[in-house]
């Protein structure tokens, strides 16, 4: 009984784990760089010899790839799920789930080969004729895009489905045809899941390593095309740790300055992502 | 994550059909399958394209060999294999005994009106959504702080291990509920202590779902390399990991170096590691499905 609830608790013991673990080497980091400099300096070259620490770089980096990824895994995300929720025959479903299931279950790793050789150089420079480098945030982003859809998209899913048939009952007795059932009637009453299954993607997007590792590049710059290379938090976080970094030098507590912002920006986020789950519940 | 219980099924709303052929509901109708076209092309692409790339070195010395920075065209993913099967296996015997312990205390014995256990709750869905690479930051600040090397097999399992605790919490706790109250009333009635019901009844009851379950999230933890990288550059490894404090790479990571190197054919061994992985992930998964559909019993 004890060892169970000690095991219950070690969760929170990790929980203050992953805070010290970040926040003290992050802490001698910044009696070395001022946290305003951090924060607001838009030049990011921490190994040069004239070191400049401003974080702006990477969080546009970050900012870029979520954005199109986004862009991509919202619609179709919705639409997969709308598709699966109001429309699709118990044979269709049973077809179409295990796709999503299969993306889900995709390593991200593969996801970033995928972005590295095929979508940049065969789809968008062959196929579609865009001009860009090996690296672009452009191509991380989008298949970035592909890896969160079945994040919308199952919680999405759910969310419609949990919508009382008695209120699209109605909707249709008054003579309004699916469509405008599912846009005026399932969507306002799922609204709230939908919106989690949003922000949670977008946790899932800001956090992502391995797509942007490998496809965005380590040109940290201030991207203001999607068909530049750019490098994100994450990115930054596994080029440097890859490399030797020993702990106490400057460059090890970058990295954990760097990881503290990753986790302040995804915990503001998840935060915000319970609020619209517990909301949910709460309705039905 | 997408949950394991099939969706109920909608009503068949035939009523509908007559007003839906104006051309406003065809283009919207076009419009989800176009979104589910390209989930499902974007999966075929993928897998496509690993496999020609790849097929080519689809051969026993994938299997055998040892990575090499010299010659390409024979490297292997040896270290690789033989580490991902030492971290995933420590990572099993982790966080699968812990996992199923906090989902008991949580699901059985918590009195949720305590502060300390809603705290609990929130604290492991939290937990759930932190990006992977905390994790592997989380180990290397723990590692540093007892005095122990970050760069052997078991700074990786615990780094897996605390990435997938949440992901084993749930699953027990589900397949915990999902076992009915009468069980547990009537081992309770024949004088059984709530203890004692919970490891001869609930628990047993339970087992398939925890399994799949834990199967799904150690496949996910054998497909992760971004906590990994950061217990050190552990890419190059030309030996067989031999226990907890051996040295090691992993197969995602071995992936992660090939695929960053100019040369092409570390390219193709890459994505020949890739179908390799695929295939591991695949097995797992249908393990995992197989014990749900043979051995969930239906209440």
């Amino acid at each position: 009984m004890t060892a169970l609830a000690g095991s219950a608790g070690l969760s929170v013991v990790v929980t203050i784990g992953i805070f010290f673990a970040l926040l003290l080497p992050s802490l001698d980091f910044f009696r070395e760089v001022r946290i305003t400099d951090f924060l607001t300096g838009t030049r990011w070259a921490p190994t040069f010899a004239d070191a400049s620490f401003g974080v702006v770089p990477l969080v546009t980096g970050t900012l870029w790839t979520t954005a199109i990824g986004l862009a991509i895994a919202v619609p179709v995300g919705l639409a997969a799920a709308t598709y699966l929720s109001e429309y699709a025959s118990d044979r269709t479903r049973r077809i179409l789930k295990p796709v999503l299931e299969v993306l889900a279950g995709i390593p991200s790793v593969v996801y970033g080969y995928f972005a590295l050789f095929f979508v940049a150089p065969v789809l968008l420079r062959s196929i579609f004729g865009i001009e860009l480098g090996t690296f672009s945030v452009l191509a991380a982003g989008l298949v970035l895009g592909i890896m969160i859809v079945p994040t919308v998209a199952s919680i999405s899913e759910d969310a419609m489905s949990a919508v009382p048939a008695g209120l699209r009952h109605g909707s249709l007795a008054l003579g309004a045809n699916k469509m405008r059932t599912t846009l005026r009637v399932v969507y306002p009453a799922a609204i709230s899941g939908i919106t989690a299954s949003i922000v949670l993607a977008l946790s899932r997007a800001v956090g992502e390593t391995m797509i942007v590792a490998l496809a965005a590049g380590t040109r940290a710059q201030v991207v203001l095309d999607p068909r530049e290379a750019g490098q994100t938090m994450t990115g930054f976080i596994a080029q440097t740790a890859t490399g030797e970094s020993t702990p106490g030098t400057l460059t090890y507590n970058t990295l954990f300055a760097v990881g503290l912002l990753l986790f302040v920006i995804t915990l503001v986020i998840n935060l915000i992502a319970a609020r619209f789950v517990r909301r949910i519940r709460e309705v039905y | 994550m997408i949950p394991i219980a099939e969706a109920v099924a909608p009503p068949n709303l035939k009523a509908a059909t007559h007003s839906d052929r104006s051309p406003g509901s065809i283009a919207f109708l076009v419009a989800l399958w176009l979104a589910l076209a390209i989930a499902v092309l974007s999966l075929t692409v993928l897998l496509v394209d690993a496999f020609i790339d790849g097929q080519s070195r689809l051969d026993s010395g994938l299997l055998t060999n040892y990575t090499s920075q010299v010659f390409p065209e024979q490297a292997g993913a040896r270290a690789a294999i033989l580490g991902s099967i030492w971290v995933i296996s420590t990572t099993a015997v982790l966080a699968i005994p812990l996992g199923i312990a906090a989902g008991l205390y949580l699901e059985e014995f918590a009195d949720s009106e305590r502060w300390y256990n809603r705290l609990i709750e929130t604290n492991i869905s939290n937990l759930a959504a932190v990006p992977a690479i905390v994790y592997g930051m989380l180990t290397a600040g723990f590692a540093l702080a007892i005095g122990m090397e970050r760069r052997i097999v078991l700074s990786g399992a615990i780094a897996l291990a605390l990435l997938i605790l949440p992901v084993i919490i749930i699953a027990t706790r589900e397949s915990v509920r999902a076992v009915p109250q009468e069980i547990r009333h009537g081992s309770l009635a024949l004088g059984a202590t709530p203890l004692t019901t919970v490891w001869r009844q609930t628990l047993p009851a339970a087992i398939p779902g925890i399994a799949t379950g834990s199967i799904l999230a150690l496949s996910r933890a054998l497909g992760e390399a971004a906590p990994l990288l950061l217990l050190g550059g552990l890419v190059f490894v030309n030996y067989d990991p031999n226990g907890l404090m051996s040295g090691f790479t992993t197969l995602p990571i071995q992936i992660f170096n090939w695929a960053s190197q100019p040369q092409e054919a570390f390219q193709q061994v890459a994505s020949a590691a890739i179908i390799l992985m695929l295939g591991l992930l695949l097995v797992m998964n249908a393990v995992a499905i197989l014990i749900r559909n043979r051995y969930q019993s239906r209440w």
